[in-house]
């Protein structure tokens, strides 16, 4: 049995806003093992990036509130720490990194003070030895010419350069679990292959685990183990990767991967491409039944009246839905 | 920062002080009555001489050429000579500049030590209770005028309570620690009433760019870096949220001397101010003139500081 990192269960983070309680992630279980890649998927607003924050704790409360649920990490629950003990497991043990790599660095410091910060705070180098390990891992994530470059400041790279000095930061601590929030969703298609290369080899070097969080269903067939479908603010399925492309349960996750631009077909179909009509709910009053319903051609009465529950369809395969 | 860089903007400094003077100069020139305007009016003296007196000062010759003659004196050192005061123009300037240098200067100081501090609580804290009594006293702060809140402190401190002088007086007869002292007596209305007023107005600069910083990416990363809240703030949202307020502060430079010429009128301080309203009462154009220009080569020397501040706090901004 692998060992679990991250297992978190049953989490609510709430927002408190002016049109009244966001229920933006509304019982979400989800867990990593070790050394495995788990993708997080869904539509724009169904949660994601709250659950990523929320395993940092890097929500800003208030609004934001965590209503219920735990986060163990090894065991241990993260909700009611403070602020210095997290601060011991930010980019220690978990280091995160952001979908936007224009606005993710300080302007004002140079790439090599960002990477050697974290290097002071928790491998307590100097600054001179801090600066020669962020040098170090710059190079590691293949930036040319790392010893100029580390005196460089953030608008002097490109977004594929920027994002690459994320990951060299998130990495410099070794940390055990990396969550990628969208980590090449605002790069060019050819940067992203690089960027999503590079993940995975410091990751199979590192021996960490990784949460993936994409839109791009083929970014998680090439990339990961794992794969949790998220839709409003709920996990509605859960499986392994071949399982989840050979054998998708939930009328949800079969309309995402319908919605995959396939090159071959459409070439020779001039098909569009499949993508689910309707939208997400809104929040702030989630329906009670199964949320998808309004937008779901096998909707029944069923559905409607209450939360379809979990069950198991195969093994490491979940789903919520009444089918 | 580049040595070049600033003195490329010393140049350009110049035909901006060209520019100020020029008008000054024709406002000067508009403006009714002259130093000469008593002599005429004094029967004691004949008209005659007060016609040549008249022609020796260039008086009545065209504006155009009483500025050159200006500009030519100023540019070999000679100020010009104060009618009221029968003394050197730049004499009597030197005299005054230090007192006002000294009260403007300790004024901003308490400002600043005053208001970064509550405006980065206050914006890290939005609409807490703290947020919410920092903003209603600078609002206060904000909108009393400095002759209103310098007159109250006059009445409290020196009327009723009667624990600091209140008129400046330029020569103590102390000296040594006593001098200090009473120095620092004396200073003591001035500089908080000027102080208070600038930090006010701080107070809300800081506030809204620390709220403009704190939502930013690389906030909710440094963050994520575990280095203590109290790092992210002071390192990464403080020092960012500082280059907007740096240029505000310089572009507030004139609203602060003209708060010091009414603070200055108050509590009798002889600084520059003060100088510069007796010499309007007494028509004594030369002393208005070299006044002004030194108020005008005073902001503009600050907001050239702004600007290599700015370039210091932003390595986006690049000096080519
Ligand atoms: N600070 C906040 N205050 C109020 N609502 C918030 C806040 N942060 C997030 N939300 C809400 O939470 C919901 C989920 O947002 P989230 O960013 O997690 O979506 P996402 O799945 O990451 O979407 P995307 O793919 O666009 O990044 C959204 O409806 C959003 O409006
Ligand atoms: S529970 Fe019902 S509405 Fe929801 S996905 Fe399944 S079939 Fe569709
Ligand atoms: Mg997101």
């Amino acid at each position: 049995m692998a060992e679990t990192l991250l297992d978190i269960r049953g989490l609510k983070t709430w927002f408190a806003t002016d049109d009244g309680l966001v229920r933006a992630v509304d019982g979400v279980d989800l867990h990593i093992d070790r050394g495995e890649t788990l993708g997080v998927v869904g539509e724009s607003g169904c949660g994601k990036t709250v659950t990523a924050r929320s395993v940092l704790k890097l929500i800003d409360m208030p609004p934001g509130r965590f209503e219920d649920g735990q986060i163990l990490w090894q065991g241990r629950d993260l909700i009611p720490l403070g602020q210095d003990e997290m601060d011991k497991i930010r980019a220690r043990e978990i280091a995160i990194i952001f979908q936007e790599p224009m606005t993710s660095l300080n302007p004002v410091y140079t790439v090599g003070h960002q990477i050697a910060e974290v290097l002071q705070q928790h491998e307590k180098l100097g600054a001179r030895q801090a600066m020669q390990a962020a040098v170090e891992m710059l190079r590691l994530v293949n930036i040319p010419n790392p010893q100029k470059r580390v005196h460089d400041y953030p608008h002097q790279f490109s977004g594929g350069m920027r994002q690459r000095v994320m990951i060299a930061m998130a990495m410099s601590c070794k940390p055990r679990l990396l969550i990628a929030d969208e980590p090449t969703t605002a790069l060019d298609v050819t940067i992203q292959a690089q960027i999503l290369e590079l993940m995975q080899e410091m990751k199979d070097k590192l021996g960490m685990s990784m949460m993936l969080i994409t839109h791009a269903m083929g970014v998680v067939a090439e990339t990961c183990q794992r794969v949790v479908v998220m839709y409003a603010g709920k996990v509605v399925e859960e499986a392994p990767v071949e399982a989840l492309f050979g054998n998708p349960r939930h009328p949800y996750t079969q309309g995402l991967i319908r919605s995959i631009p396939r090159v071959d077909r459409a070439a020779e179909h001039k098909e569009r491409l499949e993508a689910i009509p309707g939208s997400v709910p809104s929040l702030l009053d989630p329906p009670p039944g199964c949320r998808f319903a309004s937008r779901c051609k096998y909707a029944m009465d069923i559905c409607v009246r209450g939360m379809p529950p979990f069950k198991e369809v195969g093994p490491g395969h979940r789903v919520a839905c009444v089918l | 920062m580049s040595r070049q860089y600033i003195i490329r903007r010393l140049l350009v400094a110049i035909p901006s002080l060209l520019g100020i003077s020029v008008v000054l100069f024709c406002v000067l020139a508009l403006a009714p009555g002259d130093p000469f305007s008593e002599i005429a009016a004094n029967p004691a003296i004949p008209p005659e001489v007060a016609a040549s007196l008249r022609a020796k000062f260039g008086l009545d010759d065209p504006v155009w050429l009483r500025y050159l003659h200006w500009l030519s004196a100023m540019a070999h050192g000679d100020w010009g000579f104060s009618f009221a005061s029968r003394i050197n123009v730049d004499t009597l300037i030197l005299q005054r500049l230090p007192t006002t240098l000294i009260v403007i200067g300790a004024a901003q100081i308490l400002a600043i030590v005053v208001a970064l501090p509550v405006g980065v609580l206050a914006g890290t804290r939005p609409y807490s209770i703290f947020d919410q009594v920092a903003n209603t006293l600078a609002f206060i702060g904000f909108s009393l005028p400095t002759f209103f809140t310098g007159l109250l402190l006059i009445m409290l401190f020196s009327i009723k309570l009667d624990w600091l002088p209140m008129v400046y007086n330029a020569e103590l007869s102390s000296t040594g620690w006593p001098w200090l002292w009473e120095q620092i007596r004396q200073s003591i209305m001035p500089v908080m009433v000027l102080g208070l007023f600038q930090g006010a107005s701080l107070v809300r600069y800081v506030r809204s760019a620390v709220l403009d910083v704190v939502r930013l990416d690389y906030v909710t990363t440094a963050r994520s870096k575990g280095i203590g809240e109290r790092r992210v703030i002071t390192r990464h949202v403080v020092r960012t949220a500082l280059i907007p307020v740096v240029t505000l502060v310089a572009l507030q430079m004139p609203i602060v001397f003209s708060g010091a010429i009414v603070t200055e009128q108050i509590f009798r301080v002889p600084g520059i101010g003060s100088l510069l309203i007796a010499a309007m009462l007494a028509n004594d154009t030369p002393v208005i003139m070299a006044v002004t220009f030194v108020f005008a080569c005073l902001v503009v020397m600050f907001n050239l500081i702004a600007d290599v501040l700015y370039g210091w706090l932003d390595p986006r901004i690049s000096y080519r």
